[in-house]
């Protein structure tokens, strides 16, 4: 199964095991990883899921929707060319070892 | 009290209450924390149940709000399928219907809200269903996919969004509600065209300005629903989504102040020392706007997870949380409703976009302030809201007005 890492607030790494299919964000929740509010449970509508995707895997995910190139907009924490809504971002085999950083604040 | 220990007892596990203890951990809160919670499920997301879950989108396994891992590292204890009884207010002890007493320093009341019932004859046939739990979601669900025909009873948001996914099952939708004009309490009139013109272009037939007589079976099944003008729709499933009630019985037999609600004060706070309200059972008072309600019992995830994060800081001892703006979404097909600020009669409207183009927003000024806004397929537009009105900023009904304007303009301008 790919594995996503995710470099949390305090700098450490905590790695999901993650199905095919899913997303970065419910792989989060199923992982407790803490910092991925998903206040709207990955409908795309809330902006509390944002990760700060690591540039070597930028170009393998499809880029943003325009809903969710919307929202991001609207992220709580800065904007930089990774950021990404983690509930858009479903795995696949060739995502492998993806690296997403949890920003500072989601609220 | 139990001074080495505190207990914070929270009867309700959902949105508020999960909220609510991972907040009072996150702020240090070392006490026994014990969620009892009467469905047998652990906290669980509910939007899905009215959108996802019925198209199919969405599996079951799939709506945890938390992992179990997240509990048991937080130490955050969970009695599931078990009601509460009662509250002793002066002893400070919750009975359990199984008898079993617990002795709290801290309760909150996260009981949430129940289905209104219409009261109707017909309603307890087979193939009627009020939505609220998962258990509810996963028979309809099972349901719609033995189903041709549906009536649903009130168009308000969870109708509509039940009454939207159905179609996308192919059923045939009839949505049937009692007041002239859709989502009358939420949305001022030219909304409510919009809406209805919207789901029509969807498929979606309207009784609009009718009530429900009765609903007729046969061999116990739903077979028709009967209006009040006589009109007789065939139909082997209603849904019924005609509001909620809260559950406050249990604060009002204990003397809480009860009234649409808990009553509280903007960090959860109930008339009785150590004890608070959270989500869908509070009516609580809200961070004054000027011309604004002084309270309200909002129904939604925002005001659950806002309200449960004060209160935490009640229990904790730490920073009062920081007002916040209400918000709350509406998925309907590919119609994505993004609601924010409380609205009042009397405020000015002002359109941007086109509302033939399915993607525009509606804002509201009240004395020259942006107090909230609704948005359609435009979520920059609704993030921009929040902001904006937090900020009480206070743009021009001509910038609002022009798509061209950058609304994060009126934020440096204010």
């Amino acid at each position: 199964m790919p594995t996503i890492h995710y470099i949390l607030k305090d700098g450490s790494t905590k790695s999901v095991e993650a199905k095919a299919g899913t997303s970065v964000m419910e792989n989060a929740i199923r992982g407790n990883v803490r910092g991925i509010d998903a206040e709207c449970g990955g409908c795309c509508s809330c902006a509390t899921c944002h990760v700060y995707v690591a540039d070597a895997f930028i170009g393998l995910l499809p880029p943003p929707d325009e809903m969710e190139g919307d929202l991001l907009e609207g992220v709580a924490a800065e904007r930089r060319p990774g950021s990404r809504l983690s509930c858009q971002l479903q795995i696949t085999a060739e995502l492998d070892g993806l690296t997403v950083q949890i920003p500072e604040t989601q609220v | 009290m139990n001074a080495a220990r505190p207990v914070l007892a929270i009867v309700g596990a959902s949105y508020a209450g999960a909220q609510l203890a991972a907040s009072a951990r996150d702020l240090g809160f070392e006490g026994r924390i014990l969620m009892i919670g009467e469905e047998p499920h652990p906290p669980y997301q509910r939007p899905p149940l009215s959108k996802g879950l019925l198209t199919g989108k969405t599996g079951a396994e799939q709506l945890s709000l938390k992992s179990a891992e997240f509990y048991a590292q937080n130490s955050i204890e969970m009695q599931l399928g078990t009601r509460a009884r009662a509250i002793d207010v002066a002893a400070r002890r919750l009975t359990l219907a199984n008898g079993e007493a617990i002795d709290y320093d801290w309760l909150a009341l996260a009981t949430g809200a129940r289905c209104r019932k219409a009261g109707l004859p017909g309603e307890d046939l087979q193939g009627v269903f009020h939505l609220r739990t998962l258990d509810d979601a996963l028979q309809l669900a099972a349901a719609t996919a033995q189903a041709r025909r549906a009536c649903v009873i009130g168009g308000g948001f969870i109708g509509l969004e039940v009454a939207s996914a159905l179609r996308s099952r192919q059923l045939e939708v009839t949505v049937i509600e009692a007041q002239p004009r859709l989502l009358a309490r939420s949305f001022p009139p030219d909304m409510s065209v919009f809406i209805e013109a919207a789901q029509r272009r969807r498929g979606c037939d309207f009784r609009l300005g009718r009530a429900v007589r009765a609903l007729h079976g046969a061999q116990g099944r739903i077979a028709a629903v009967e209006l009040d003008d006589g009109e007789r729709i065939e139909c082997d499933l209603v849904v019924f989504g005609i509001g909620v009630l809260p559950n406050a019985e249990l604060a009002q037999a204990a003397g809480l102040a009860v009234d649409n609600g808990v009553l509280t004060d903007a960090h959860g706070r109930s008339s009785v020392p150590g004890i608070l309200a959270i989500g869908d059972v509070a009516n609580m008072a809200l961070h004054p706007v000027p011309g604004g309600p002084a309270r309200a019992r909002l129904e939604s995830i925002q005001a659950a997870n806002d309200g449960a994060r004060a209160a935490a800081a009640v229990i904790a001892g730490g920073e009062p949380a920081a007002p916040t703006v209400p918000w709350f979404w509406s998925d309907q097909a590919d119609l994505k409703f993004q609601m924010t600020g409380l609205p009042m009669a009397g405020d000015q409207t002002v359109l941007r976009g086109e509302m033939e183009s399915e993607r525009f927003s509606l804002f509201y000024l009240r004395d020259g302030a942006l107090v909230a806004s609704h948005s359609v397929n435009k979520p920059a537009e609704h993030m921009q809201s929040r902001k904006l009105i937090a900020a009480r900023a206070r743009p021009r009904p001509e910038q609002l007005r022009d798509p061209s304007f950058d609304l994060k303009g009126a934020l440096s301008a204010s």
